[in-house]
């Protein structure tokens, strides 16, 4: 189980080593029948629920992407997670994670 | 003149069905806040030091959400003279704190106590035309600590 966080230190645990940076990406393009919804949205306001739930998916891909990297190189934790996110094209959205790998006692 | 009448009907549409939605929102997001007063969050990096250490886990709150018609007319209003925006200010106010309360709600289903390093992003998501900020992106996260109770 990988312990996932974003403070730099884990209260009562000792870092033993550090295994430098691991990130993970995930880009998304959103579908046809989510953009319709999501243009009458425009005109009445309210939460894209169709674009949460499409980010909320790709974000977790992200994470699990950094996990993935951090189990090759042998670590049990990630501490100091960040996210970005950037629009690459019109339609399109990188979720970014990044973290650093490190090993607990 | 048909022009006209369609966007007159936009404007009577978002202005109805936008404020609904905003009030709407807005009571929910108040009654939920005094629900999880309870659930301090924190933007200190370093967590108390306690003499059973706390478990800690990752906890992550988004939303989409989009202006109505009506606002966003009004916004390419005030494009021109300047000055404050009102009509975004109220969408993102909502918009984060929807955000922190999702954040919350993980946090207390989990059993959580309180929330560490607390970081609010945002982004706009755009919608294609002239670059308005058709709809926005919050995103809010933090490190929730599990005390035992003890």
């Amino acid at each position: 189980m990988m312990l996932l966080t974003n403070l730099e230190i884990v209260p009562g645990k000792r870092i033993t080593k550090h295994l430098g940076l691991v990130q993970g990406s995930s880009v998304r393009a959103k579908h046809v029948g989510r953009d319709i919804m999501a243009s009458l949205k425009n005109i009445f306001g309210g939460e894209l629920k169709g674009y949460t739930e499409l980010l909320h998916e790709s974000r977790e891909e992200a994470i699990k992407r950094m996990q993935t990297q951090a189990e090759k190189v042998g670590a049990n934790a990630i501490l100091n997670i960040r996210f970005s996110t950037s629009s690459i094209a019109q339609g399109a959205a990188e979720l970014f994670a990044y973290g650093t790998a490190v090993i607990l006692e | 003149m048909y022009d006209l009448i369609v966007l007159l009907v936009l404007l009577a549409l978002g202005y109805g069905f936008g404020q609904y939605a905003e009030k709407t929102h807005y009571r929910s997001i108040i009654k939920r806040e005094n629900l999880l007063r309870k659930i301090p969050v924190i933007a200190s990096k370093f967590p108390p030091m306690y003499r059973n250490p706390p478990e800690t886990m990752l906890v992550t709150g988004g939303i989409v959400i989009s202006v109505d018609y009506f606002k966003r007319f009004v916004a390419s209003l005030r494009n021109l003279i300047g000055g404050r925006v009102t009509s975004y200010e109220s969408l993102l106010d909502r918009a984060r704190r929807e955000a922190i309360l999702r954040m919350k709600e993980q946090t207390r289903d989990r059993g959580g106590s309180m929330i560490f390093n607390v970081k609010i992003e945002t982004a706009s998501i755009s919608k294609g035309r002239k670059n308005t900020i058709g709809s926005i992106e919050v995103f809010a996260y933090g490190t929730a600590l599990i005390t035992q109770s003890s």
